[in-house]
């Protein structure tokens, strides 16, 4: 990298940093300590190269999109299949490097934030694997929309503890689940779902998703002998897209962050927190969000719990800024339709978050020459996703 | 004549330095005009400076009792513009002690840090107290509470440790400890090592020593005065308001409830006496 970053105040230009009370300044310096200690270990790296190879099932697919190149007429059309690792989403790779990182540090209890389930899902996975005790904090609103996962999760072993403050959904469970942790610190390990929080978080979570973009690149080459011309991921917190973008942002690929639109971009009810938001704090991180002319935190809209999120990742803050990543928005309904494209097409249904990203490559590959490549990132599988989208056929 | 630094809007207000009461509350909570008379009731009740919070939609520091407190502030239509006008009255009103304004960095943020800063000053607010940023990040906001002669209150915590030293040399006004690890609110016990935390905090603090965060009983209020300069009572202050919610929302029932709530602050923080 040219510019390393994050710099030794956990910054990524203006985004970043540490914005959070004093109790905590210490259980951070004694994670940032741990993981530098750990990533320097060459034991720590192939315990966690192992338990990815041997329980996530990786590496995990790059699938060439035959029927869906062939129909647009375009660009040539690659899928990085995160939808197959283990729980059905690249979330576990960040939960299995988190935990075995809290396991190296003698924590023997891991506590987790949820919106729809996924990261809850892949913390109460890991914990179970190696051991851990897990509590789970997911809002009350997000317990009655998705009752399977808590089930998921309690089947697992883990306590799925109801968040009734605030708006009682994510960013309420990610408060809740700080709080907790401030009064436990000293025998738990707070595992952070994306790209978000104080540093070092957005660097950790990132070091732990890279293994996509890496695998990715390696394995395009293989097929194509280059560099894919574009690359499409989804974002809410960010930490898919990253995962797969930090690893090219030194090469002459054009990346494609796609937040979301929810109802519209132009209405009060959407998630497009880069292109919608302004700068300011969020869950003790420095970068957009969506707020209130007095600071005060809105709930965001998105028919995807995943992209459902306030804020975003302190980096993608950076990456827009600098220009490096293009951002672009797509709706419910664009990628309610993109869901049914990858389905039939491809014989792949794609988790809502993804159909983000793959609505807006379609749009995008339409007009771009058959020479050209791209690749896009299903970061999971729709399966959890069935009951949303049934609704909305039916509606419609 | 000998050469003096000039005090600051604080220094000068704060009438003295030892067994000093703080307590907090909420703006806007339950109404802006009962937050008015309640801060004149806090100064009659004995408090030496007063905390006054602003709501925030996601106050990661603060236990169920004062976020309850800034959803119902927010929910009155409550922010930090609101909240820094209420000063100006209670000055009006007979509030001589300083006051200090409690909000979280966002809305600082979004108002911008230098109006921000002079709106205190041209408010007659004291002192500032940002929960949730550390020494590390405070820099920013500092230049300019220097320069509009407000105080910026800093926080230790019993794990801040070798943090401690730096964080007190650069403590002005009071420095706030904070008890025990966790978010506000009531606790059973108070932290058994507070004593050896607190004498480690005043050595090398040259500003008054406040404990808060879990003090809720007279008991807990004396056993801290012993080992410190001060106690901030938060959220047991802000339960004894909220008790009288009704009658101090009323114009014609607030005058009856602001006297109850006297008498039950001076038992909290002075007893049976």
């Amino acid at each position: 990298m040219s510019v390393v970053y994050p710099d030794n105040r956990g910054r990524y230009g203006d985004y970043g940093g540490q914005f959070v009370p004093e109790t905590l300044m210490a259980p951070l310096k004694e994670i940032e300590d741990a993981l530098n200690e750990a990533m320097k270990d060459e034991s720590f790296q192939k315990e966690y190269r192992n338990e990815l190879e041997h329980y996530s099932g990786r590496p995990t697919a790059l699938t060439y999109a035959d029927q869906l190149t062939k129909t647009l007429g375009g660009a040539k059309i690659y899928l990085k299949r995160e939808d197959l690792n283990h729980t059905g989403a690249h979330k576990l790779n960040n939960a299995i490097g988190q935990a075995l990182l809290a396991k190296r540090m003698g924590k023997k209890k891991i506590i987790a934030e949820t919106g729809a389930g996924q990261h809850g899902v892949a913390s109460a996975t890991v914990a179970a694997k190696l051991g851990l005790e897990c509590k789970v904090f997911m809002g009350e609103k997000d317990i009655e929309r998705q009752q399977l996962n808590v089930f998921r999760m309690q089947l697992l072993g883990a306590e799925v503890i109801s968040v009734s403050s605030g708006d009682k959904t994510l960013k309420d469970a990610t408060n809740e689940a700080i709080r907790y942790w401030v009064a436990h610190c000293d025998d738990h390990y707070y595992l952070i779902g994306s790209v978000v929080g104080p540093h070092p978080y957005p660097k950790m979570v990132r070091d732990f998703q890279r293994v996509i973009g890496d695998e990715t690149k390696r394995q395009f080459k293989e097929k194509e002998g280059k560099l894919p011309d574009r690359i499409y991921a989804c974002v809410g917190g960010g930490s898919n897209a990253i995962g797969m973008f930090y690893p090219f942002l030194e090469d002459d690929v054009e990346l494609v962050g796609i937040e979301a639109a929810g109802k519209g971009i132009d209405t009060p009810d959407h998630a497009a927190t880069l292109l919608n938001g302004t700068q300011g704090i969020i869950h003790g991180s420095m970068t957009y969000l969506i707020q209130d002319d007095h600071g005060q935190i809105v709930e965001p809209y998105s028919i995807s719990a995943g992209l459902d999120y306030p804020g975003i990742g302190p980096e993608h803050a950076y990456l827009h800024s600098s220009g490096r990543v293009r951002y672009e928005s797509i709706t419910d309904a664009e990628a309610l339709e993109a869901v049914k494209t990858l389905s039939q097409a491809e014989g792949i249904i794609p988790a809502i978050e993804s159909a983000h990203a793959i609505a807006q490559a379609v749009k995008e590959a339409k007009q771009m020459d058959p020479s050209e490549t791209i690749v896009i990132n299903v970061s999971g599988r729709g399966d959890k996703d069935m009951n949303t989208i049934m609704e909305q056929f039916q509606e419609g | 004549m000998t050469q003096m630094v000039e005090q600051t809007r604080f220094q000068k207000r704060l009438k003295r330095e030892k067994n000093l009461f703080i307590p907090f509350i909420m703006s806007g909570d339950p109404t802006p005009e009962a937050t008015v008379e309640i801060a004149y009731t806090m100064q009659q009740s004995g408090a030496d400076v007063l905390e006054l919070g602003v709501p925030y939609s996601d106050p990661l520091a603060d236990g169920p009792t004062i976020q309850e407190a800034a959803g119902r502030a927010l929910s009155q239509g409550m922010n930090l513009t609101e909240a820094m006008k209420l000063v100006p009255k209670m000055r009006e009103r007979g509030v001589t002690i300083p006051i200090v304004l409690f909000t979280y960095y966002n809305p600082v943020l979004r108002y911008g840090l230098e109006a921000f800063a002079k709106a205190m000053e041209e408010n007659d607010v004291d002192g500032l107290l940002i929960p949730d940023i550390p020494l590390e990040e405070s820099e920013e906001i500092r230049e300019f509470t220097e320069q509009y002669g407000v105080e910026l209150i800093s926080l230790v915590a019993p794990n801040s440790e070798e943090r401690i030293k730096r964080i007190a040399e650069q403590a002005k006004g009071f420095l706030y400890c904070v008890s025990s690890l966790g978010v506000t609110g009531e606790r059973k016990d108070m932290n058994p090592d507070i004593a050896s935390f607190l004498e480690k905090v005043k050595h090398y603090s040259q500003v008054p020593v406040a404990v808060g965060f879990g003090i809720s009983s007279y008991e807990q209020v004396k056993l801290v005065q012993g080992h410190s300069d001060g106690v901030i009572i938060g959220s047991k202050i802000i339960k004894l308001i909220d008790a009288h919610r009704e009658a101090l929302s009323n114009e014609t029932t607030r005058a009856g409830a602001l006297q109850e709530l006297q008498s039950e602050v001076e038992q909290l923080v002075k007893g049976n006496e």
